[in-house]
């Protein structure tokens, strides 16, 4: 039994790892972008443009935030 | 074979190579301060186990799972990861985190695996080899170095191979990847630090970033102009960015050392 929590606690680890790390705003990023895109798939070129600016968007605000942690 | 396959192939390979580097330090580190036998087994478990769930994962998600929704599941994946890639190696870049020192990494493992009370290098490395004893510390090092390491190529293997319905050709250009760094890695010995890491980084990070946007809006009913081809103008727009960035913050100071230029007297 303790083995198995050890292995879910584990994998829960792994994962808030891998979705969240030490850039949350990166993973809000995502749902924003997600939930974008699920918008706008009808708008064909207004899609195209924005989708890939949201990401450039968080991208930024991200890099500056690392900057400010340095 | 379309743009989109050989971008594929191209960012699993990129990928995988870049884990395998940082894999094998380890390995190379477990191997040479308790014995080489211990630390291959310790890898060929771990790449069995890996193996093993990319086929457990990833073959039920591609027959199963509607093929939009892991289209967007799994394009989201892909742009937390690659976009995490991309941050750190602007951030890297342009001199606002350390860069990744395999030399440094290697030191300190081997450091740490000296340290123990029954290390075989004491009675020789080699010999443990010529013995065919089994240490496992070696092994339980190499496993974990290569499983931590393997699991994010994996999750890439799965995700790129499972949405674009080439899971094969994703889990041959990982294994490409493998034996290519062991081959390297072989002839070059410990200079694994020669190795553009960051630049490599930064290129998949690219890649993985214009999969994940491209599968999301594909999942999510959005038709790209182009099709496939738009995978490759995302890569463009993507790579300017993360150069525009890395140019516009190595003109910035990490702001430690501008606080600290601003507080001082003589400035």
């Amino acid at each position: 039994m303790t083995s198995v929590i050890r292995a879910l606690s584990a994998l829960g680890k792994f994962w808030k790892d891998f979705l969240i790390g030490d850039a949350p705003e990166l993973f809000a990023g995502t749902l924003v972008f997600v939930g974008a895109a699920l918008v706008l798939h009808r708008h064909g070129y207004v899609a195209v443009i924005v989708l890939p600016l949201i990401v450039i968007m968080f991208l930024g605000g991200s890099v500056l935030r690392g900057r400010a942690k340095s | 074979m379309t743009t989109s396959t050989v971008v594929l192939a191209l960012a699993v390979f990129g990928a995988s190579a870049v884990e395998m580097v940082e894999a094998l330090t380890i390995v190379a580190a477990a191997g040479v301060t308790r014995g080489w036998r211990s630390a291959l087994e310790g890898t060929a478990t771990a790449a069995l186990v890996l193996a093993a769930l990319v086929i457990a994962v990833g073959v039920p998600l591609a027959r199963l799972v509607p093929i939009n929704v892991l289209r967007v599941v799994i394009g989201a994946l892909l742009l937390v990861l690659g976009l995490d890639w991309l941050r750190k190696a602007v951030l890297r870049a342009s001199g606002h985190k350390a860069l990744h020192d395999e030399d440094a990494i290697y030191a300190k493992t081997v450091a740490g695996l000296s340290d123990g009370p029954e290390a075989p290098s004491e009675r020789g490395a080699a010999g443990s080899w010529r013995h065919g004893r089994r240490d496992a510390t070696g092994f339980t090092v190499a496993f974990k170095g290569v499983f931590l390491e393997g699991m994010e190529v994996v999750l890439i293997v799965i995700t790129l191979g499972a949405s674009s319905g080439h899971l094969a050709l994703a889990a041959a250009a990982a294994a490409a990847a493998a034996v290519v760094v062991c081959a390297v890695g072989y002839l070059v010995a410990r200079q694994l630090s020669e190795v553009p890491e960051n630049a490599m980084k930064l290129a998949v990070g690219v890649m993985l970033t214009s999969f994940g946007v491209f599968w999301v809006g594909e999942g999510s009913g959005l038709h790209w102009p182009g099709s496939d081809l738009m995978i490759l103008v995302l890569v463009g727009v993507f790579a300017a960015t993360a150069a525009v960035l890395s140019f516009v913050m190595r003109r910035l100071a990490p702001a430690r050392e501008a606080m600290a230029a601003q507080s001082s007297p003589s400035s």
